[in-house]
């Protein structure tokens, strides 16, 4: 696809997320409605955000971390350590406009520091060392009573108010996650292909002919997951909220895992797909009891992704060029061919 | 500190070095020939815990000395027939994709964990060691110290032992050293690759799994172990080298001291210990202490 029509569908999905409130207000009631935005919506792109983050760094970088909700974890607790009113008050004492930009520099700090301590590994050894260090950070704050009130973790991070509106209010939440998502979303595909982006996927190419034309891959690597980390940061901040707090559970092993799962079913050769797989999840999720069973969710997600990684490793997105493939056999043989 | 409790320290640290020794091998096995990251490897653990229960339980209740032995046997059996499956039906067609490899042993270890859930409930479970190697042993310097924990050390060792002999004198082991440096020259020299890859699988799966009864009999078996035993094979053959069974070895007495040790020093940081020297080892040594440069 050219960039310019990218741009197009794009900016026609965002107009979608924009309306969707109001047509959903149309069609269902109220309360149905106001679920459908906040719960489903809401919750899918500020997933979805978190697994932007795992996207980019996949697709300009060929950097596969599973560390990317650990760092969203990070942005999370430090507001919820930060601000005033959470329970239990650890530091306590800020407000928002303070704690929200502390954590997405700790964010952005702890995706440089991920960065730095795999930069000499990739593909399989980066997934397993990004998992590695997830777990690490997990088991940390689980035990840690002292900084982040251990298993139970930190409640009530309601959110600021804006512009005297309060944040718990189901539109002033999402269209906060739409404009958010919508900046970063456009942001990242401007800034591939600013020469920053171009030397990352540079790297992903060919690390070494990238470093014979005298640019240090290191230090774009680190660059790159420092990007990451702000994105991870942004849905962190928002994740936090939306669930009035967070607890070690969030970014533990199955929640790191998720992240991956969403990022995989909607592909991983776009950053829109983030979105794609995240809606899509969002609605298995809240849905797994219809179509299956409610306590085995897990198991639906985990053959949706299985089926997903076997028929087509591109994911949910990836799927049209497939089947156009599939139809046109002679044209697939030629696509193939790189 | 005294003298006895420092020795009770490092051998706690050394029993728990064996139960991630056995696990990890398999792992590193897996890996070394194969190239294959098996994040499935802790739900093999966790299923040859809840099949190996499932024989133990009422054998144990009809007192039959040998109900553990049962329970152990058909754990590693299950655990094995699971890891030739996988390997046959969905990783073998896909050789040489490694990042889809582990991304597919990750959906396998999400719908495992989650069925097992189903089937057995969240109660945790634990097996009871035979009479001859229950209770406690005198141990000089330490006094009194749980004999199962000692045997533990014993069936690392042997594994250990095992897993060299194999690989260092038998035709299979032969083939496994060959395929590590060149698998398309030893399939040209008239070698079934996937059927080796198929042996050296069910052999990393049945270590898993032997894991698993000995893991559920030193502590609890319960929901999460699989992510927990994940992260330690994970941790000991990063810090160990990759596909090395020396380094596994190293890696696991390692991590395995510096978790006790931890533990015994600062209680609330002592996971940051394991982490930083995983850390270090990766700065100073990508490769692992014992591994071997990546091509």
């Amino acid at each position: 696809m050219t960039p310019a029509r990218t741009t197009v569908i794009s900016l026609i999905g965002l107009a979608v997320l924009v309306v969707a409130p109001l047509v959903l207000l149309a069609i269902l009631p109220q309360n149905q409605a106001q679920f459908w935005t906040s719960n489903i919506l809401g919750r899918g792109l500020v997933f979805g955000l978190i697994a932007l983050s795992l996207t980019f760094l996949a697709t300009y970088g060929g950097f596969i971390s599973l560390a990317q909700m650990t760092v969203a974890g990070v942005a999370g607790y430090t507001v919820a350590v930060l601000t005033q009113g959470a329970v239990p008050t650890i530091v306590g004492g800020l407000p928002y406009a303070l704690t929200i930009p502390a954590g997405l520099f700790a964010s952005v700090l702890a995706g440089l520091l991920i960065g730095a301590i795999s930069v000499k590994t990739r593909d399989i050894y980066l997934l397993m060392i990004t998992l590695a260090l997830a777990m690490g950070v997990f088991r940390f704050v689980e035990t840690n009573i002292a900084w982040f009130n251990g298993y139970e973790g930190i409640r009530n991070v309601v959110g600021p108010d804006i512009f005297g509106l309060s944040f718990r209010s189901t539109y002033v939440f999402y269209y906060s996650v739409v404009a958010s998502c919508a900046v970063l979303y456009f942001g990242i595909l401007y800034l591939v292909r600013s020469p920053f982006g171009l030397v990352l996927q540079g790297i992903r190419d060919n690390p070494r002919r990238v470093s014979a034309l005298g640019y240090n891959v290191g230090q774009h690597r680190i660059a790159a997951f420092g990007v990451a980390g702000f994105i991870a940061g942004c849905g962190g901040v928002l994740a936090t909220i939306y669930n009035i707090g967070i607890s070690p559970g969030s970014i533990g092993l199955g929640a790191s895992v998720n992240i991956l799962i969403i990022s995989v079913i909607g592909g991983l050769g776009h950053p829109i797909g983030a979105f794609v797989g995240s809606i899509i999840f969002t609605v298995f999720d809240t849905f797994a009891a219809t179509i299956y069973d409610r306590e085995r969710f897990n198991t639906l997600i985990g053959l949706v992704f299985l089926i997903i990684v076997l028929v087509s490793p591109d994911g949910v997105v990836g799927l049209k060029g497939r089947l156009m493939a599939l139809l046109k056999p002679k044209q697939a043989k030629e696509a193939k061919s790189p | 500190m005294a003298a006895d409790l420092v020795l009770t320290i490092v051998l706690n640290g050394l029993t728990l070095a064996a139960l991630y020794f056995i696990v990890a091998s398999g792992f590193s096995l897996i890996f070394g020939l194969m190239r294959t990251v098996n994040m499935a490897h802790g739900a093999l653990y966790l299923i040859a815990g809840y099949a190996g229960y499932a024989v133990f339980e009422p054998l144990y209740d009809q007192d039959v000395w040998w109900a553990w032995y049962a329970g152990v046997a058909w754990g590693v059996v299950v655990a094995a027939v699971v890891g030739t499956v996988m390997q046959k039906f969905l990783l073998g067609w896909m050789q040489g994709q490694e990042l889809r490899q582990a991304l597919v042993t990750i959906g396998v270890s999400i719908i495992v964990a989650d069925q097992l859930l189903a089937f057995y409930g969240g109660n945790p479970r634990q097996f009871f060691a035979p009479d001859a190697i229950f209770g406690a042993s005198a141990v000089p310097g330490v006094g009194n110290y749980p004999t199962f924990r000692l045997v533990q050390i014993g069936i690392a060792v042997a594994v250990g032992v095992a897993l060299w002999v194999i690989l260092n004198k038998t035709k299979l082991g032969l083939m496994v050293r060959a395929g590590v440096d060149d698998r398309e020259m030893l399939a040209a020299c008239g070698v079934n690759v996937p059927l080796v890859a198929i042996a050296v699988f069910a052999l990393g799966a049945g270590l898993a799994g032997l894991g698993g009864v000995i893991g559920s009999t030193a502590q609890p078996l319960s929901q999460g172990m699989d992510g927990r035993f994940l992260l330690i094979a994970l941790v000991v053959v990063i810090v160990g080298g990759m596909g090395s069974i020396t380094g596994t070895a190293l890696g696991a007495v390692m991590i395995g001291l510096a978790e006790q040790i931890g533990q015994a020093l600062f209680p609330t940081y002592s996971v940051i210990l394991t982490f930083v020297i995983m850390v270090a080892v990766l700065a100073l040594r990508p490769q692992g202490l014992l591994g071997r440069a990546t091509p």
